[in-house]
């Protein structure tokens, strides 16, 4: 059943953002719409309505972008329960620690192995 | 007392036209399993041609283009007065490092994809101004580094829109001269910067087609011609949807032109690469004129064509400040002879 | 019948234009795309499930299993970018391809590896943020933002 969901969900963040670069300006780029949702996802989250959405329905919630945007504000929101006032400086990043690492080491390792076809 | 070679209000006309003496092209894979395949001199296997980058690799085919202009001419490179060249990459250094290479007294040209036009209408110039004896002119463009420079990484997980058209992986040159055989160079018209308010790099043709209808309705007004008077009338790269723009707008200002309205970036790719409207860029217009349609005044298969370069006037970062595009467009007649 | 005529103002000529050139391009296939952009996105969420339940099933907690599931994601589209095939995916897929993790990191293999021949600082470094570099910026200070207000206010959580 998660799976559905996950599925679900997953599909449906991603028809979103299509309808949003279909159907507004050329000025939306894919630049601007991965901005976007993880920034929405994060005020969402921060409004507590992200949340739910992870329990209910998983990486369906979690891979897209808006995830990402919901990790850092949790993280934020954790560090400032911990450590007061510099949570707020040092939860955030510490929690998309792992994901962004992992982005950073493969990205360029890939940029490294491969000549790109053109 | 008005200009004595001008003819109203952008047209010159040439007193003794100069002559094409040689061309050459080289195009990439995609090109060359086109429908004008045949037509080129030269086929690149893989679109980095041997070298560490697509910069380099663009500019070796214009380099090489060149080279066999001029031995094709039985020339050697002092023997030319001035070569005139560009391309699309910032501060056109695909031209500029051939001139270096080349040794040819050198102007750089940029009018983006228009650029080959531009040169030949200036190459023209200068001979029958009495400046030159031979000139050579080249442009060349490479679909990779022009996706980067103006719009995304090609390996980018982007979907490009219907209308978007495919930049020409290519490169070609000619040489003018006051003497010899070949197809010649009566007139050329230059045009003007027009926008007219679009704004999407991905939408070529619609910011194009009212440069090149301004232009073809202004040429045919200085010279006054009608259309039929021409075989063809070719533009540069509008693309499917662009040509029909101009071919819609050229009506509502009173020309005719359906039937004989072509479009170099229509001609170079079948419906089956989908290239999307077409191909563009520099050596669009550059190859299917050196290529397809000299050979086919060559042959006698048409007796005289206008051409029409297109070009958009954009950098990534006039886009970025929000700003719309303004489009070029530069005819050239070229006669059989 | 639109006209567009020179002898109308430049103002009146640009908007006649403009409603030509939209009776003349392709709209946008939006029902094709927005059903590739659902099955493809649909579907990289549910291989991230599914590798969250195979780390949850080494006893990692779920925030761990989650964070392993996008390194995993992030690898796989790492290595498809420089295969050349995550482009063609995300032809057809449009945004299924662009608003999962994979996406994110499809943004930074793909100018990082192109120019590679500008060097490793400026080229491999710097681009790899050319996607990133803002996705993190925006998401950093509305994160920090949250925090901030959490601290006044107590909200959310």
């Amino acid at each position: 059943m998660i799976f559905l969901k996950a599925f679900v969900v997953g599909g449906m963040f991603c028809v979103i953002a299509q309808l949003l670069m279909d159907l507004t300006s050329y000025r939306i780029t894919p630049a601007h719409v991965l901005v976007g949702f993880v920034t929405a996802g994060a005020v969402l989250s921060g409004l507590g309505l992200y949340q739910p959405l992870v329990n209910w329905a998983g990486a369906g919630a979690t891979v897209p972008l808006t995830g990402f945007g919901h990790l850092l504000a949790q993280g934020a929101i954790n560090g400032v329960q911990q450590k007061g006032i510099l949570g707020a400086f040092s939860g955030g990043l510490a929690a998309a620690a792992a994901g962004l690492s992992a982005a950073v080491v493969f990205g360029y390792l890939a940029a490294l192995a491969f000549k790109p076809k053109g | 007392m008005p200009a004595p070679k001008k003819n109203g209000l952008q047209t010159v006309w040439f007193q003794s036209p100069p002559v094409i003496i040689s061309t050459a092209t080289i195009v990439g894979g995609k090109e060359g399993q086109g429908p004008l395949g045949q037509t080129f001199d030269k086929v690149l296997e893989d679109n980095y041609y041997g070298e560490k980058s697509w910069e380099k690799a663009e500019q070796r085919m214009l380099e090489e283009a060149m080279q066999m202009a001029i031995e094709r001419a039985g020339l050697q490179p002092q023997n030319v007065d001035f070569m005139l060249g560009g391309d699309l990459l910032n501060q056109i250094i695909s031209a500029s490092f051939t001139a270096r290479n080349l040794g040819i007294p050198y102007l750089g040209l940029y009018g983006a994809c228009a650029t080959m036009y531009e040169g030949l209408a200036l190459g023209a110039m200068l001979i029958d101004g009495g400046f030159a004896d031979k000139v050579l002119v080249g442009v060349s463009s490479h679909f990779a580094t022009a996706e980067r420079q103006f719009r995304y990484p090609t390996e980018q997980g982007v979907q490009r829109p219907l209308y978007a058209s495919w930049t020409v992986t290519g490169a070609a040159a000619a040489i003018l001269a006051r003497e010899g055989n070949g197809p010649v160079v009566t007139h050329a018209t230059i045009g003007r910067a027009i926008d007219f308010g679009q704004g999407d790099p991905q939408n070529m043709g619609a910011v194009m087609a009212p440069a090149a209808a301004d232009t073809i309705a202004r040429h045919l007004a200085d010279t006054q011609r009608s259309p039929d008077y021409y075989d063809l009338i070719v533009t540069g790269d509008l693309g499917t949807y662009g040509r029909e723009l101009a071919e819609t707008l050229l009506r509502q200002k009173g020309y005719e032109v359906g039937g004989r309205l072509y479009d170099c970036g229509v001609m170079i790719y079948s419906p089956e690469q989908d290239p999307h409207a077409g191909g563009s860029g520099c050596a669009c217009s550059g190859v299917v004129t050196c290529g397809y349609l000299i050979k086919q005044l060559k042959a006698g298969c048409i007796k005289r064509f206008l051409g029409v370069a297109t070009g958009a006037l954009f950098s990534q970062c006039s886009f970025q400040q929000g700003e719309t595009i303004p489009a070029i467009a530069h005819a050239v007649v070229v006669e059989g002879r | 019948m639109v006209e567009v005529k020179d002898s109308q103002p430049m103002e009146i000529r640009k908007r006649e234009y403009q409603k030509l050139v939209q009776q003349v391009i392709p709209r946008p296939t939006v029902g094709r795309n927005v059903f590739w952009a659902f099955v493809v996105g649909g579907l990289i969420s549910l291989l991230g499930q599914g590798l969250m339940n195979f780390f949850a099933g080494f006893g990692l907690p779920l925030t761990e299993a989650g964070a392993a599931a996008s390194a995993v994601l992030v690898f796989l589209s790492a290595f498809l970018t420089g295969l050349g095939v995550y482009d063609e995916i995300a032809k057809f897929a449009g945004a299924g391809a662009i608003v999962p993790i994979t996406g994110f990191a499809n943004s930074m293999v793909a100018p990082a590896m192109e120019y590679r021949a500008e060097g490793l600082v400026l080229g491999v470094g710097a681009r790899l943020f050319t996607v990133a570099g803002p996705v993190l910026v925006f998401g950093i200070v509305t994160a920090w933002a949250i925090g901030i207000l959490y601290y006044l206010f107590r909200l959310g959580g």
